[in-house]
């Protein structure tokens, strides 16, 4: 194949940016949802979802 | 019911981006979409190595092509996006908008930067240079930077709705840059190829070409749909977090 280190290199490239991309985006949902998980654990309630017990 | 009644009614639209609403409904399309993305990339990759002839003048590397022009649509699609999300921050105050933009914001900067990895690729064995400070390239730059500038000032402060709103603004201004990079190769002399998909004639290629281009593109914009969706549901459950860790502490401060 003619050129194939550019073509590697461009897909190479592109497939760890776009793992990496959508690693983060998985990554940071997983550490809100924790965090609204331990709120909650603590028994902390939005006002508009009721006070807790 | 009454004129008045059906006029305060929210319509479908409304509804369906009610933040609450929008955390039910699109649980529910996440990982259909992703395993949809994920076909459509397996698709267009078969298409790309296998089922591709080499183009005539530039041979084999029209293959790196198929991932360029996906990420430089992508890159000018994002900041459309953002735009849209501004108007209803700034118009219609709506409180998913400056959600859309803030998800939107790293998901356009990483597709601008691939642009132009990607194209950087593309033109040192076609043209003879990585880089080159022509209109088509130094625009991209600028809306990378424009990109970069936007997640910083999101960043710059606490309160997110004054952020959202001083974000808008900023947003429209750098809009301004949409239409110099599309119209750039026609404005000034360039190394880089005019418009040859999006044309007023319709694409200038030949179909064993564009249909690769074609289901990479659908790839590639399944994928920023996917992401921008979990990035939204993220975005909304942070504040939620927020406003309950103020809560408390504010509960804890009366009690005190």
């Amino acid at each position: 194949m003619e050129h194939a280190v550019y073509i590697a290199w461009a897909y190479a490239g592109a497939a760890a940016f776009v793992a990496a991309l959508s690693l983060w985006v998985v990554w940071d949902a997983r550490r809100v949802a924790r965090r609204l998980k331990a709120l909650e654990d603590r028994g902390i309630r939005r006002r508009s979802a009721g006070s807790a017990p | 019911m009454t004129a008045a009644a059906a006029a305060r009614k929210p319509n479908w639209f409304s509804r369906l981006a009610h933040p609450g609403r929008f955390l039910a409904w699109s649980r529910l399309v996440v990982l259909p979409l992703a395993v949809l993305t994920v076909i459509v990339f397996a698709i267009g990759l078969w298409f790309a190595f296998f089922n591709s002839p080499e183009d005539y003048q530039m041979g084999d590397m029209v293959r790196v092509m198929y991932i360029h022009v996906p990420n430089a649509w992508l890159s000018q699609f994002v900041y459309a996006t953002m735009t849209a999300s501004a108007l209803g921050t700034l118009v219609w105050r709506h409180p998913l908008a400056d959600v859309a933009g803030k998800a939107a914001a790293p998901l356009g900067a990483a597709f601008t930067a691939l642009a132009l990895y990607t194209g950087a690729l593309w033109g040192r064995p076609t043209w003879g240079t990585f880089w080159e400070w022509d209109g088509r390239m130094t625009s991209t730059l600028v809306l990378l930077l424009i990109y970069l500038g936007i997640i910083a000032l999101w960043r710059a402060f606490d309160d997110q709705l004054r952020a959202g709103r001083v974000v808008a603004i900023v947003t429209l201004v750098g809009a301004l840059n949409l239409p110099v990079i599309k119209f750039s190769v026609d404005w000034w002399n360039t190394l880089h190829q005019p418009a040859s998909v999006f044309t007023a004639e319709g694409p200038k290629m030949a179909p064993s070409i564009l249909t690769p281009l074609m289901v990479m593109m659908a790839a590639f914009t399944l994928l920023f749909a996917t992401l921008h969706i979990v990035g939204m549901r993220t975005e909304i459950l942070r504040r939620r977090a927020e406003t309950m860790a103020r809560q408390a502490a504010l509960a804890a401060g009366d009690a005190g």
